[in-house]
């Protein structure tokens, strides 16, 4: 097990650091950045002041590298927009981003995976129907109309939720049943088709066999098989919804990593792009890592590998 | 007459509507005392296995007892409630499954699957669940039982792997074991040693046990009472002597009759006949590249393999699993490149043939393989699969499917499964489609990967007469592998035996099965099952 950990992070650590070539790439990806940085009116002499002080006529390999020992401590650049480091404007935000994206990813396995069990032990019942249903309206319904809808009932007729802002924990229950709703068809049927699949094998018949309860063959016995591929979903839907969960920001005036990242693809601020990339891209690979060692754990067929 | 353990009486299963007949098991009546093993036999589809999931209260969903009583220890078990049937399972009735390769969890050890059974029907300390546990392991003869304790299933063989099923069915001390076809899926030699096992467990534990199985082999090894069930219904059941040797009933006997001779069906040998296949040094190992985490590692799967087959001549390819045969037979058709070595067909060495012009020699090497299920695309017609290859090779449609309707007679199946799918065939049917599938494009030599393996016996002498018809009447040259070394020596004329990849013994036929000369092949001879028991000659007319 040590050693699967191991290579794991190994190999996380060589994903990260092509990770970060190409957002450094990123720099050069839409032409001279000087001339960028400069404007439109700039002399040809105040672009070579602005290349000598950004440090871009320095070789490739010595600004990636530069690049990467100052983000590694936390210097991230700054922000050409705000002026004000990049560090200092991402943090506060990727705070309710993040609180946002672990309370709808809790949400959305907790609705999806008793969802699933559910449907799996009575397929084509009125159970399974009915989670089928909530799964379809999930996929069918956009975000941001839902989160309207949400905000029209609760926050407008009933009046038991704010709208929007970030103040109290009251401001993220809206956010969160609208991106983790969203998430949980697919996990849902995911764990359904898991259970149905896992429920033919030959090793429940054995366990039922062996006189075991009910509940004991489902939960001890299916569920662990059933749940593995879910775990890996679970970590994709996590890293798409701290990167993607823009249109519930907007909707709800959160303002998240998400909604940073929109403003500076608008205004071309390639400093708070490149570390917002970074950033994201560093919790795909975390969380991954982390569907792996659980997996690892539920699985022991996949240590060995 | 002792006490029954098991007495089941008209026990009748519905099968649901639209199956081809209202019931899986109609009117069953059959008991089973203390120390005493009853073999229920039957082809597949007979209700044997149903049977045996009815006691056990494991049927699906889809299938109901709707009459008939099965009396466990005096109490009918169709009438108990599902809880209280599970108090009995795993604890005074137990079941071994076919398949030891999906029998467990692959996710808990198997020490905490044996523990289980403790955990749920007795009061044990931690420790002592744990030294019972290691008492069994002990018990079913598995080596270091502390390591096999804390191993995951997939770390343990076939054989391994069943006796892990055997301990937890042990576990409890039950009255009633129930075995369906716990040997079926494992190599002779590990068989042999199971079928041991069964036979200790009997006279040690005095347990009643059923034994469900297809194999007379296997009947004449150990059962005390045979059950012979055909399509639900039992059909003859008595001792194991008078069930084998003087069976009474007509299927009974067309089954018995089935069974492979162990001597060879005389035929003529033509010993000057050119030669038609030559495997020069053939070698193939498998290399798992060196990782970060792991070294590399080689295995050889086929070792300096030499052999000839001469026209008309069919060699027979007998191993167990993990010996070689089928990489071999892939070798030779280069679906997978060997890496030394020559293999001449006529004048031609089909490794040195360029990859392009490979397609026209393929057309002499044709193969059947074991799976008559997986090996036909479920979505086209058997007219347009059987025509696929030669009007690949550039044979006009016209005469293709001349050629095809002639292949059907041959293979005794009607021009108008032509224009069928395959999901309208049997097993058997399948399987004789993929030899007119193979035979299309006038092969020079056949293959037979394990083909009549998956079949009923009855079914399996069906096609192998079809074989030994087809190779008379079209001089084929027959590569014959197979694990079964009874229906080896009816078919073949000569063979070699592998073991690890090697050729450790090869030669005649009669020879090699009279006096072996390796310590392998004798070794999987005296593990062969039923060896006390000559097929009677039933002067059955196929």
């Amino acid at each position: 097990m040590l050693k699967y950990i191991l290579s794991r992070v190994v190999m996380a650590i060589l994903v990260a650091l092509t990770v970060s070539c190409i957002s450094f790439a990123l720099v050069y990806a839409s032409g001279d950045p000087a001339i960028a940085i400069a404007g439109e009116n700039a002399t040809p002499a105040d672009i070579a002041h602005i290349r000598h002080q950004f440090g871009f006529d320095r070789p490739v390999p010595v600004q990636y590298g530069d690049w990467l020992w100052k983000a590694l401590h936390g210097n991230l650049g700054v922000s050409h927009y705000f002026n004000q480091s990049v560090a200092s404007l991402i943090w506060p935000r990727l705070e309710v981003t993040m609180t946002l994206g672990l309370c709808a990813i809790v949400f959305a396995l907790v609705l999806a995976i008793p969802m699933g069990v559910i449907a799996a032990m009575r397929p084509n019942s009125i159970v399974d129907r009915l989670a089928l249903l909530i799964a379809v309206m999930g996929q069918a319904i956009p975000s941001f109309w839902l989160g309207l809808l949400l905000i029209v009932a609760f926050s407008i007729n009933l009046g038991w939720l704010p709208a929007s802002g970030t103040d109290s924990w009251q401001n993220f229950v809206l956010p969160t049943i609208v991106l983790g709703y969203y998430a949980a068809p697919a996990i849902m049927r995911l764990t359904r088709a898991g259970m149905l699949e896992v429920l033919q094998a030959d090793y429940i018949r054995t366990a039922r066999a062996k006189g075991l309860s009910r509940r004991k063959v489902m939960f001890k016995h299916a569920l662990r098989n059933a749940i593995i591929p879910v775990v890996s979903l679970a970590a994709v839907q996590m890293g798409f919804m701290l990167g993607g969960s823009v249109v519930v920001e907007s909707v709800f005036a959160l303002h998240g990593a998400g909604f940073l990242a929109w403003q500076s693809i608008s205004r071309n601020d390639l400093p708070v792009m490149q570390a917002l990339i970074l950033i994201f891209a560093m919790f795909y690979i975390f969380f991954t890592f982390l569907a792996d060692i659980l997996n690892a754990w539920l699985d022991p067929r996949l240590r060995g590998r | 007459m002792a006490e029954t353990v098991l007495s089941i009486r008209n026990l009748t299963v519905d099968l649901p509507e639209g199956a081809d007949r209202p019931h899986a098991v109609e009117g069953l009546s059959l008991d089973v005392r203390p120390n005493e093993i009853v073999c229920i036999v039957g082809e597949s589809g007979s209700g044997k296995s149903i049977t045996s999931f009815a006691t056990m209260g494991l049927l699906p969903a889809a299938l109901r007892p709707s009459a008939g009583e099965v009396l466990f220890e005096g109490a009918d078990v169709l009438k108990m409630s599902e809880a209280g049937h599970a108090r009995l399972r795993g604890n005074r009735m137990a079941m071994i499954f076919q398949e030891p390769m999906s029998a467990l969890n692959p996710c808990y050890t198997v020490g905490d699957q044996i523990e289980e059974v403790f955990e749920t029907h007795a009061t044990l300390s931690r420790s002592a669940r744990r030294k019972r546990v290691i008492a069994l392991l002990e018990e079913v003869r598995l080596p270091d039982p502390e390591r096999i304790y804390h191993s995951f299933p997939h770390q343990l063989s076939g054989g391994q792997r069943q006796r892990i099923v055997i301990a937890m069915a042990l576990a409890m001390d039950p009255t009633l074991l129930i075995a369906d076809e716990p040997t079926t899926a494992l190599d002779v030699t590990t068989q042999m040693q199971i079928l041991k096992m069964f036979r200790r467990l009997k006279e040690e534990r005095g347990a009643g046990i059923m034994f469900v199985t297809h194999d007379f082999d296997v009947v004449a090894e150990i059962a005390d009472r045979v059950v012979v069930m055909q399509k639900g219904r039992v059909v003859e059941q008595g001792t194991a002597e008078e069930v084998l040797n003087h069976p009474t009933h007509p299927y009974t006997r067309q089954l018995i009759d089935a069974v492979p001779r162990r001597t060879r069906a005389a035929r003529e040998t033509d010993a000057g006949a050119e030669i038609a296949l030559r495997v020069q040094g053939l070698e193939k190992a498998f290399h798992t590249p060196r990782t970060l985490f792991s070294p590399a590692r080689t295995v050889r799967a086929v070792a300096n393999v030499d052999f000839t087959v001469r026209r008309g001549e069919t060699l027979g390819i007998v191993g167990e699993s993990g010996s070689g045969k089928s990489t071999l037979v892939r070798c030779l058709m280069r679906l997978t490149e060997p890496e030394d070595g020559a293999v001449w067909v006529g004048n031609q060495n089909l490794l040195e043939t360029q990859r392009g012009n490979l397609r026209a020699y393929r057309k002499e090497i044709q193969i059947v393989f074991q799976d008559p299920y997986g090996s036909l695309n479920p979505r086209r017609t058997i007219g347009d699969q059987l025509l696929e290859g030669p009007t690949n090779f550039g044979v006009p449609r016209a005469e293709a499917w001349e050629k095809a309707r002639e292949l059907m007679r041959i293979v005794k199946l009607n021009d108008e499964a032509l224009y069928r799918y395959p999901n309208q065939f049997s097993g058997g049917q399948r399987q004789r489609i993929c030899i007119a599938r193979a035979l299309m494009v006038e092969p020079s030599i056949l293959i037979a990967d394990e083909a009549v393996s998956a079949l009923d016996v009855s079914v399996q002498k069906e096609v192998l007469t079809l074989l030994r018809e087809i190779r008379e009447r079209m001089g084929l040259t027959m590569l014959f592998i197979t694990h079964d070394l009874r229906v080896a020596a009816q078919v073949c004329d000569s063979v070699i035996v592998m073991e690890k990849g090697r050729i450790v013994e090869s030669g005649p036929i009669d020879r090699v099965f009279a006096e072996p000369q390796a310590e392998y092949t004798r070794k999987l001879l005296s593990a062969q099952p039923g060896q006390g028991w000559e097929v009677p000659d039933l002067g059955v007319t196929a």
